[in-house]
């Protein structure tokens, strides 16, 4: 008896209705996006749910579309069915004026250096992380690098000629 | 088939095989005695004597282990004892990308350093950021430590590993000993917030 795409989509829509939207399955990986106030609601039904049971976050990562207005940051949730080996991707977008998201850490422990990851190259505030500052990068680091509009070299770099890069 | 003995019979013209031995420093000689400046004495001894401490983080120091082995072996240079304690060591080889977030390591292993201490920079990564140039890393460790020689490669060969190396003794071996005390010095370190 194995969980299937249609089981697990029937079963949100049944519970969320309308709010669950751009229902898709690249490579078989079914793929929703979530309302951001709606986020942690849809992480406890899938989890909670006995037939769901998706109770292993995979990956918790950003995006971010500098052309999407009002939605730039995405947070993209990788959920795991450890029993049925099935798998679920939601994605959540904010704006980035005021890129607050509830926290997953309530529910998943491993969600707490993933989501300091997060906000580490992309500035997403986890609203109620325990200890939400930068994991990976230096302290010191003012900016949030992954952004589109910061450039991907170091601009502290003075010895670099852009002539001899054609730029 | 007899074994050539050429070896053992024939004297053997060394001339020719890049061997140099190292000279006598400059000095008044007499019958019994010989007498030099203090300093070209301790230079000579200091250049042949460097403890190098390996600060390897990626593929230079894979390379500098091969330097390190017997085909290459560093301890031809007088540098047998590789030395894991800043403490002991005069001579910092950084080997390898040094993320920003090592810098700091870096600059306390080097302050940790006795006095002489020299540093040499191995690799594009160590000498530049080399390909990295990027948020997270250091570009070039003379950014956080003052540096002696630069050892370029990607990886660099340890045959240029050895010839920074050799650039290094050259430094210790015409040091001034007035050097460390100097007001260029202290103000080099002080470019460098130390001390």
């Amino acid at each position: 008896m194995s969980l299937s795409n249609d089981t697990i989509q029937s079963k949100l829509t049944e519970k969320f209705g309308d709010v669950l939207t751009h229902w898709e399955e690249p490579y078989g990986l079914l793929t929703f996006t979530a309302p951001k106030e709606f986020n942690l609601k849809v992480l406890n039904f899938l989890y909670d749910d006995e037939e769901l049971g998706f109770r292993f976050l995979t990956d918790l990562t950003g995006v971010h579309y500098p052309d999407r207005k009002g939605e730039e940051l995405c947070v993209v949730y990788h959920l795991h069915n450890l029993i049925s080996n099935v798998r679920v991707r939601m994605k959540v977008y904010t704006n980035i004026e005021q890129p607050d998201i509830y926290t997953a850490t309530g529910l998943f422990s491993g969600a707490n250096w993933m989501e300091r990851e997060t906000y580490d190259f992309y500035g997403v505030n986890f609203l109620g992380h325990p200890n939400l500052k930068r994991v990976l990068n230096v302290d010191e680091m003012d900016y949030f690098p992954m952004r589109k509009e910061f450039p991907l070299e170091d601009q502290t770099r003075i010895d670099k000629d852009d002539e001899m890069f054609g730029r | 088939m007899a074994r050539p003995v050429r070896f053992n019979i024939k004297e053997k013209d060394t001339s020719n095989w890049g061997i140099n031995m190292v000279e006598a420093p400059e000095g008044f000689t007499g019958e019994g005695f010989f007498s030099t400046s203090l300093d070209r004495v301790v230079g000579l001894a200091r250049s042949k004597s460097l403890w190098p401490l390996p600060f390897a983080t990626s593929c230079c120091g894979i390379e500098f282990m091969a330097t390190m082995g017997s085909h290459y072996d560093l301890a031809r240079f007088g540098s047998e004892r590789v030395g894991f304690s800043p403490r002991q060591c005069d001579l910092l080889m950084v080997m390898g990308t040094i993320a920003k977030k090592m810098g700091p390591v870096v600059k306390q292993v080097y302050l940790q350093m006795a006095e002489p201490r020299w540093v040499m920079a191995v690799g594009a990564c160590a000498s530049s950021g080399g390909i990295f140039d990027t948020y997270s890393v250091l570009q070039g460790i003379d950014q956080v430590v003052p540096v002696d020689v630069y050892v370029p490669g990607c990886p660099p060969r340890p045959e240029a590993i050895l010839d920074g190396f050799m650039k290094i003794q050259d430094l210790v071996h015409h040091e001034s000993l007035r050097r460390r005390n100097g007001e260029k010095y202290k103000a080099l370190l002080e470019s460098y917030g130390i001390q």
